[in-house]
């Protein structure tokens, strides 16, 4: 069929393979048994972390994005995929923390039971490709296809354990999911009615700040505000967050909440025209601004560990809306140039390694004491020091302080709000900061002390702490990065299909 | 006269809306919203929407009616709503309803669209019906996907089961001793439910119809055939029932795989075979969604021998 001759990238089928290798992994995991079935799941998380290497590295060595049109078909007809620096960005964050939770999750206790590790195994793959779906998709249906797939593999993580009470939140988590699903839909409904198209790139061309645009781009926003857990619609995170099993939260709190944030970005900066975006900018920066604050005193006030951590991010999440007025500020020099962008992203990967690594070391404090009550922490740090520490450098990241991308993030995000007297944004990023350290410190300083009593550890695999470790390593390690925009990040920018085809 | 009609169906579907909003046990909400799905499936129909009338009637107010109706059977009484509480959703859904119409009605009329494109292609597909040439050739991806959304919500189901159930069997449909017209039923109307489903998939191609539709209808087949307790669930376990299951979404990966060495792209098909090739598509994925579809229904897997749960009574 060569109606309409397919154009694309060189190495464009690295998209489409970074969506369907992992559907492909689902086929061993339903027909073999338990043990070969959980180590073929390791094959193709290897499989899908060398796919993800290959398309960054291209699209770095290259300077260009990547591009491939399914079937042959371009759009508007057809589906066209699509990665530039920021995809390719994301694509990358995602495959970390995949890898990361995968190995954590190996040895897991449960793992000799056939359910637990299948189910969670399936469900990650499900998850890990719909999140590749949603950075490499350039339409808006087959990105609500994505948004489907991705809430029927993450809610069931939620309540993998079967307690009465983390079904009532997966439930919870649904429901606001679904909300969000179906206003997305609307509102992309909206836009074809509009303009007859689906293709993002291609409705830029051809919409020009109309009142429809604004209207179904505040639907579809509001949609991924409520899928993010963006304030005021955070409250089902907290319960959804702190049920799941600690690999399955550091994938919920790590990466799925940033895939409609993504979104959003697409919206605003890739659709809507700039005057649009100005208007919208300081709504969402204003809801950013109450999910630091608010939710941060939440942090402060919790009874569990991981219900801590939880709210931290709520709270976290904050930040990247509060790079919207920035970043749309500095249009006039390129919004993907600007610092407060790199700052985001930044704090996007910090936050990504950090909550991670935090929710994997509350994991194994939890089965090590057989509960996560805050007041009954002291003395851990002599038990798994390991975990401690890597709960620390976690925290450190959130916190702000130097070394650590965290910090890194949020010099760069004040640099920009203080040249652009955004001051009110400033101080929300030193409030939160000084909440962040609130909230780490009241886990680290009981932690750090003499035991209470005696205390009887149950043993945990040395290799799933190395796993946190490593992941809040490579937080800190971010704080490495030079203090400037990213020229990665404004590969393919601003967005357009030219670039892409030969 | 169409008009009439018209308006007729129109009325009905709001009279129902109106009984599903009002009705004061949910049972009652559930068997009002299966006959409004059914009602508007006739005003597709009038839209000449054919392909989304027969979707309406078969999953939404077919599969989703009964997934409804099991849960309005399970669930406890709830005390009604106060009126305040009423009053404010009552005005909230107003407002919307406001919203939505104005913003419709501010769409550019004729409505741009790329029917006359997808209609352009079709002969080069070798298929008759533009809407399943833009399922399974424009944007088979979306398809492809949504058949695994099935297949993931379907485990999403089964990990709810207890670590000891995972590979044991959903529980019957139905717990009590079936009806002697139920029985009759379920032996009459399995057949025609084969004829209808194999039909809807086979003459997916060139009319409206397709492997969704035809799929719903033979696991609603399946389904009487369970409620009457003429078999029982299959085992989550049985390596031919998974295999089944991911028959329809593995096949279509492969065809799709096999489009890129034989015809330049994912998803693109060679030459002259696209019709012959989408048909086999089309019957795996029937099949697989049929079995998917009547297991999104049953409850998770049960160890056997179990007794049946708390608060399961008979509606």
């Amino acid at each position: 069929m060569t109606v309409l001759a397919a154009h694309a990238s060189p190495l464009g089928l690295l998209l489409v393979l970074a969506v369907i290798v992992p559907l492909l992994g689902l086929a061993p995991l339903l027909l073999l048994k338990a043990r070969p079935a959980e180590r073929s799941a390791l094959v193709f998380l290897a499989a899908g972390l060398a796919i993800v290497c290959a398309l960054c590295f291209e699209v770095a060595r290259s300077g260009a994005p990547l591009a491939y049109f399914l079937g042959g078909f371009k759009p508007p007809l057809g589906v066209g995929l699509r990665a530039d620096g920021f995809s390719a960005f994301m694509l990358g964050v995602t495959a970390v923390v995949m890898v990361a939770a995968g190995l954590f999750a190996m040895t897991a206790p449960g793992a000799d039971k056939p359910r637990m590790p299948l189910a969670f195994w399936m469900l990650l793959l499900g998850v890990w490709s719909a999140l590749n779906l949603v950075y490499v998709a350039d339409d808006l249906f087959a990105l609500y296809v994505a948004l489907e797939l991705l809430t029927f593999a993450a809610v069931p993580l939620v309540c993998l354990d079967g307690r009465a009470q983390t079904i009532a939140a997966a439930l919870q988590y649904l429901l606001f999911a679904l909300f969000g699903s179906v206003l997305y839909l609307l509102g992309a409904a909206l836009l074809y009615g509009t303009y007859g198209t689906l293709d993002i790139l291609l409705l830029a061309q051809r919409a020009h700040g109309e009142p429809a645009l604004l209207a179904a781009l505040a639907l579809m926003t509001a949609g991924m505000v409520a899928k993010a857990a963006l304030f005021p619609f955070y409250l089902w995170l907290p319960a959804a967050h702190a049920g799941a099993p600690a690999a399955a939260s550091a994938i919920l709190s790590a990466v799925v909440v940033k895939a409609p944030i993504f979104l959003v970005v697409r919206f605003w900066y890739d659709i809507a025209s700039p005057a649009q975006t100005a208007a919208v900018a300081p709504i969402l920066a204003a809801l950013g601004a109450g999910a630091v604050v608010l939710c941060g005193v939440f942090a402060l006030r919790q009874a569990r560990l991981k219900l801590l951590i939880a709210y931290s991010t709520a709270a976290q999440i904050g930040y990247l809306f509060l790079m919207f007025p920035l970043a749309a500020a500095s249009a006039g020099a390129g919004v993907w140039g600007a610092i407060a962008w790199t700052g985001g992203a930044l704090h996007l990967v910090s936050h990504a390694l950090s909550k991670a690594a935090m929710f994997m070391a509350a994991g194994v404090i939890a089965e090590t004491l057989g509960h996560d009550r805050i007041a009954q922490l002291s003395g851990i740090g002599r038990i798994v020091p390991i975990s401690v520490f890597a709960f620390g450098l976690g925290g450190l990241s959130l916190m702000g302080l130097p070394p650590s991308g965290g910090f890194v993030a949020k010099v760069m995000l004040l640099t920009s709000a203080v040249q652009q007297g955004s001051w009110w944004i400033a101080v929300v990023i030193l409030l939160g900061g000084l909440l962040a350290a609130g909230y780490v410190l009241r886990v680290l300083l009981p932690a750090l002390q003499r035991p209470d009593g005696n205390l009887v550890p149950v043993p945990v695999a040395r290799w799933r702490e190395m796993v946190a470790l490593a992941l809040a390593l490579g937080a800190v390690a971010l704080g490495f990065v030079p203090l400037q925009p990213a020229a990665f990040l404004a590969i393919g920018r601003p967005a357009s299909w030219d670039g892409a085809v030969p | 006269m169409s008009l009439v009609l018209d308006g007729l169906l129109a009325v009905l579907a709001l009279a129902l809306a109106l009984r599903v909003l009002l009705a004061r046990e949910a049972l009652a909400a559930a068997i009002g919203f299966v006959g409004l799905g059914l009602v508007l499936a006739l005003l597709w129909v009038r839209l000449d929407a054919v392909d989304v009338a027969l979707t309406e009637a078969a999953i939404g107010s077919g599969v989703t009616g009964l997934v409804l109706l099991r849960a309005a059977s399970a669930a406890k009484r709830m005390a009604p709503q106060g009126l305040a509480v009423r009053g404010l959703a009552a005005l909230l859904a107003f407002v919307v309803f406001c919203g939505l119409a104005a913003l419709v009605l501010s769409l550019p009329e004729p409505a741009p669209s790329l029917a006359n494109e997808a209609a352009a292609h079709l002969e080069a597909t070798g298929l008759g019906n533009p809407v399943t040439a833009v399922l399974l050739v424009y944007r088979a991806l979306d398809t492809l996907l949504e058949t695994v959304v099935l297949l993931l919500a379907l485990i999403g189901v089964w990990s709810l089961s207890a670590d000891r159930d995972w590979t044991g069997a959903p529980p019957p449909l139905w717990r009590y001793a079936p009806t002697p017209p139920l029985v009759f039923l379920a032996r009459l109307l399995p057949p025609l439910g084969l004829l209808m489903g194999l039909y809807l998939f086979w003459t997916g191609a060139d009319k409206p119809g397709g492997a969704f539709q035809g799929g719903a209808v033979l696991g609603a087949a399946w389904l009487l055939v369970l409620l009457a307790g003429l078999r029982t669930p299959p085992k989550a376990g049985s390596r031919k029932l998974r295999a089944l299951l991911l028959l329809g979404p593995m096949l279509f990966l492969a065809v799709g795989a096999l489009g890129v060495v034989v015809a330049g792209a994912f998803l693109a098909y060679p030459e002259g075979l696209a019709k012959p090739i989408i048909l086999v598509v089309e019957a795996a994925l029937t099949l697989s969604i049929a079995v998917t579809l009547g297991l999104l229904v049953l409850d998770p897997p049960e160890a056997p021998g179990q007794l049946p749960t708390e608060g399961r009574s008979a509606p």
